[in-house]
């Protein structure tokens, strides 16, 4: 299976998914000094949100300088948005703009920290996902 | 001499090019953008919606909104302020000083709701029924005992973190309700604006918990972690008790329930900690949730079929920080 990448600020939400997910990941430092994962494999990008009303600023900017790497970005197959329902209609939304952005697909989004719910059905989709579309590293 | 006195210990001004916290800077920048005031939103629209409703539907929804008020009126002058005396950094009162005031926006919003829609006799007896009733009055004495001075300041957080994350929910359900409907839609976007503020406040104050609790002893992290879950549990059976007198009447009470036991579990998410309510219980109607966040959901790849997927908002790519 390929590999996942994913980004978590303070709250942690997004770290303690990943966590549950129980799938080996790397994770985009916080800070800007901080050193970037290189990952070698194709990967999947798992990306809170942290849009304004207007869905400015959706991606944190960590995640934009991960991207930014073009020998990084080369290996993005698909993008995971995570977010709260309670932001409307930009709920999620750093997962669509980089499937737009970087023309990957948008594979699904999750609320907060996922639930159960959440962790089986992400689990099962990313398996599937790797097995049909990159048989190589499936 | 008196100058020498003040300087014993010097007031000092806020920095916001020297933070302790770039969460506060984040959160502040957030909550400044997303301003807004209940005039933007044209609810003179609704009138002729309002007209459709039955007596029995506009006497809940006059109720539910004043009920609504009651908590954000808590939340105002109360909540968020003694929070303030808990605060780590300048910025953070600085930030609880804007969530204050937005909650008082929120409470003014609902009488710009009422003035436009009913009339003054309605309202002033759902007001009188907001103070007698039982179930409102108990939720509202069981935050307030928590954010009486003197108390602690990690369970005031808590208190806080499911009063804007829970204890709202049984009330926002039904412009949820009525929007998915077709009905008060230009209501249903002034709510959507409540709830988003209110995302951002249980989510900060939710941060500001879990930072606080990292430094304590473990036996002090489980008593805390305990009360939480003891707290969650009897605000649930008030909010279960209050949603049935509610909503028993349109038939629609195990669908609020879902929705409640769906948003417990993301407060204690913001809190950190685990779900309480199984999925089983949390299977909230689609209708809700598409009103909640309308044109947020599309075809994704895990649940639709082929590869396609749907474009962000072109504002939000235009991030100066790509490169490419």
């Amino acid at each position: 299976m390929g590999g996942l990448v994913y980004f978590s600020s303070g709250s942690g939400n997004t770290a303690r998914f990943v966590a549950r997910l129980g799938l080996p990941a790397l994770r985009v430092p916080q800070r800007a000094t901080e050193t970037m994962p290189a990952p070698l494999t194709p990967f999947v990008l798992i990306c809170p949100t942290y849009a304004d009303g207007f869905g400015r600023g959706a991606v944190p900017k960590q995640v934009i300088g991960f991207l930014n790497d073009p020998s990084r970005r080369a290996l993005l197959r698909g993008v995971i948005g995570a977010g709260n329902r309670s932001f409307g209609a930009t709920f999620a939304l750093s997962g669509r703009v980089i499937a737009e952005k970087c023309a990957v697909p948008w594979l699904t989004s999750f609320e907060l920290a996922g639930t159960e719910a959440d962790t089986l059905r992400i689990r099962d989709g990313l398996h599937k996902f790797w097995r049909e579309t990159c048989p190589t590293v499936a | 001499m008196k100058d020498q006195m003040l300087s014993l210990r010097a007031v000092k001004a806020i920095n916001w090019n020297r933070l302790q916290d770039d969460k506060d800077l984040e959160v502040w920048n957030r909550l400044t953008v997303n301003f807004w005031l209940p005039e933007k939103v044209p609810l003179s629209n609704d009138v002729p919606s309002w007209a459709t409703l039955r007596e029995d539907e506009r006497a809940l929804t006059i109720r539910v909104f004043t009920g609504l008020t009651l908590l954000d009126t808590i939340q105002n002058a109360v909540g968020a302020p003694s929070l303030l005396a808990d605060a780590q950094t300048p910025h953070e009162e600085a930030v609880l000083t804007n969530i204050a005031f937005m909650e008082a926006v929120h409470a003014r919003s609902y009488s710009s709701i009422f003035s436009t829609l009913c009339s003054t006799k309605e309202v002033d007896e759902a007001f009188r029924w907001s103070e007698e009733n039982p179930h409102l009055q108990a939720k509202a004495q069981m935050i307030l005992s928590d954010y009486a001075p003197g108390a602690d300041p990690l369970k005031r957080k808590i208190a806080s973190v499911f009063l804007e994350s829970f204890l709202f929910y049984s009330g926002f359900y039904l412009p949820m309700y009525w929007s998915s409907r077709a009905k008060l839609t230009n209501t249903a976007d002034l709510i959507r604006l409540i709830i988003r503020d209110e995302a951002v406040h249980g989510y900060y104050i939710g941060y500001k918990f879990q930072h606080a609790l990292e430094r304590e002893s473990p036996a002090r992290q489980q008593e805390v972690k305990d009360y939480a879950f003891a707290l969650l549990f009897d605000l649930y059976e008030i909010e279960a008790r209050y949603t049935a007198e509610l909503y028993d009447g349109l038939g629609l009470t195990e669908d609020v329930k879902a929705f409640l036991h769906y948003n417990a579990n993301k407060a204690l998410q913001n809190l950190g900690f685990e779900a309480l309510f199984p999925p089983a219980a949390c299977e909230v109607n689609p209708a809700i949730l598409a009103a909640l966040s309308p044109d947020s959901e599309n075809h994704d790849f895990f649940s639709g079929s082929g590869s396609s997927y749907v474009i962000g908002k072109a504002v939000a790519t235009e991030d100066e920080d790509w490169n490419f």
